[in-house]
């Protein structure tokens, strides 16, 4: 069996009493005080999340001759220095391999953002893409990331490092001194509230995390929390929602693939566009508070029509919430459906997303 | 005085004549975490001992329930319904499930006392 890999922060982790599993390849906390509490404090005021277990590549070199523009769903080329890029790296049927964000570091150089599990895979296959494989690195034990989440984040934030801070729009970053180290603060998160990720090396991130947990405003959260925030916003989580049987046009996320360049899968999904989807992607709300499962099936009316591919209860509606691949037909919002699983049984009806819209993600 | 008893199943149940009055042990309440919804059996309802009584859902995992004895469920803790965290809060008092109107009081000679209980948690 593998061995577990852990992050500078398990010391910390544990000392705060954490519930820790295997997450990706990874020893994780879970939950410190609580889900519910952790999930009500990142929406009220301000969370701080271990995220060391993320990938990151560093590509330097000319993006589109050393072949890095082909890669991904969007054009790396075109992303202005000082912004980043959500998206995909596909195999040839379309199928996610992996979503990721991309960081525009200079002209040429760029920072590759990716999911802890699939990391190593990633690498391989970016890198066989290249023209010249000897441009990327994989930086991922090097690179420390913490996210703050929160109404708060901002505020903390700027009274720790600066009023530099305040000037991110969303989806920008900064590079900036932090603890006498190089790092890159950005304005994302994946909670639907303000928030920022702090990438620094690896050594610096204990530190960095006893400055940010000593504000009265900052709690820890796991990934119970992690969870519950990402999917009341209704963003995808690889492994549930996404994978590589999956296609962005399934998964609803056409409008992160650009379809006027060249990139691995196209032709999968041109011909997918062209034929229609067998499933798409819906959204629902359950009746009650029952939470519906991963796996969990979908029916309509006599019919079953797909599969959850995740779902929770929701805090904030106070009801259960879940995404589905189903059937196209019986897409269609406001259409009822059952959601099953063995004894188990929950009258839902498919809705828009996001299932919460009221996080202070804009602010 | 009304006896308790506990299950490996770790349910609890007081027994006051042939009323037993069952919930979940706080260990269980704070293996769950987080409680969000508990499915209340049916008044009327007839359940066999050890088999499944209602379910119990936390944000982590749902599970069965199984009933300490047999019996006949006469009521139920609405308070759960709309307020399912009170598991968390106080699994061994306020947060009682049901009340079974007990068919075989000698049934209570299969389950665990307080000590025994413990025991069992500390071999878990």
């Amino acid at each position: 069996m593998e061995q577990l890999r852990e992050t500078p922060l398990i010391a910390r982790h544990t000392e705060l009493g954490a519930l820790i599993a295997p997450f990706g390849g990874w020893n994780m906390p879970i939950q410190y005080e609580g889900i519910i509490a952790e999930h009500r404090w990142c929406r009220e005021k301000a969370a701080i999340f271990d995220i060391c277990h993320m990938g990151e590549f560093l590509y330097k070199g000319d993006i589109v001759s050393g072949g890095l523009e082909d890669v991904f769903t969007f054009s790396v080329a075109g992303i202005p220095v000082g912004r980043s890029k959500y998206g995909f790296l596909l195999n040839d049927q379309g199928g996610i391999i992996d979503d990721l964000i991309v960081f525009r570091i200079a002209v040429d150089e760029a920072m590759i953002v990716v999911n802890a599990a699939t990391a190593d895979n990633d690498f391989t296959v970016i890198s066989s893409r290249l023209k010249d494989p000897s441009l990327i690195t994989n930086i991922s034990a090097a690179i420390g990331k913490l996210d703050i989440q929160g109404p708060l984040s901002r505020d903390i934030l700027v009274k720790l490092f600066g009023s530099e801070i305040a000037t991110i729009p969303y989806f920008k970053f900064i590079k900036m001194t932090i603890l006498g180290s190089d790092a890159i603060v950005s304005r994302t998160g994946y909670t639907g509230e303000l928030g920022y990720e702090i990438f620094l090396p690896a050594d610096k991130v204990v530190e960095l995390w006893d400055r940010i947990m000593q504000d009265p405003g900052v709690k820890p959260a796991g990934l119970g929390a992690r969870d519950l925030l990402r999917l009341e916003v209704g963003y995808s989580l690889y492994g549930n929602d996404l994978d590589e049987s999956i296609t962005p046009l399934e998964a609803g996320l056409e409008m992160f693939v650009t379809f006027d360049k060249e990139f691995v899968g196209k032709e999968a999904l041109l011909k997918q566009r062209s034929q229609g989807v067998g499933r798409t992607k819906i959204a629902f709300r359950v009746g009650s508070r029952r939470s519906p499962r991963h796996h969990y099936e979908v029916w309509a009316g006599d019919s079953r029509i797909g599969t959850v591919s995740s779902g929770a209860f929701s805090p904030m509606l106070g009801c259960g919430i879940g995404l589905a691949l189903v059937d196209p037909k019986f897409a269609a919002v406001d259409t009822p459906i059952t959601v099953r699983h063995e004894k188990v049984s929950m009258e839902a009806s498919i809705c828009g997303l996001p299932f919460f819209d009221g996080g202070s993600l804009r602010r | 005085m009304p006896a308790t008893y506990y299950t490996k199943e770790h349910e609890w149940v007081k027994i006051e004549g042939n009323i037993a009055t069952i919930g979940i042990t706080d260990f269980a309440a704070h293996q769950l975490g987080d409680v969000t919804f508990v499915e209340l059996p049916a008044t009327g309802k007839s359940v066999k001992q050890f088999e499944v009584l209602c379910a119990i859902e936390s944000v982590k995992a749902a599970s069965d329930i199984y009933a300490p004895v047999s019996g006949k469920v006469v009521s139920i803790n609405e308070a759960l319904e709309t307020t399912p965290e009170i598991v968390n809060e106080s699994a061994e008092s306020a947060a009682w499930m049901a009340c079974l109107e007990m068919s075989d009081t000698a049934e209570v000679a299969k389950l665990l006392s307080r000590e025994q209980y413990e025991e069992y948690l500390k071999g878990l």
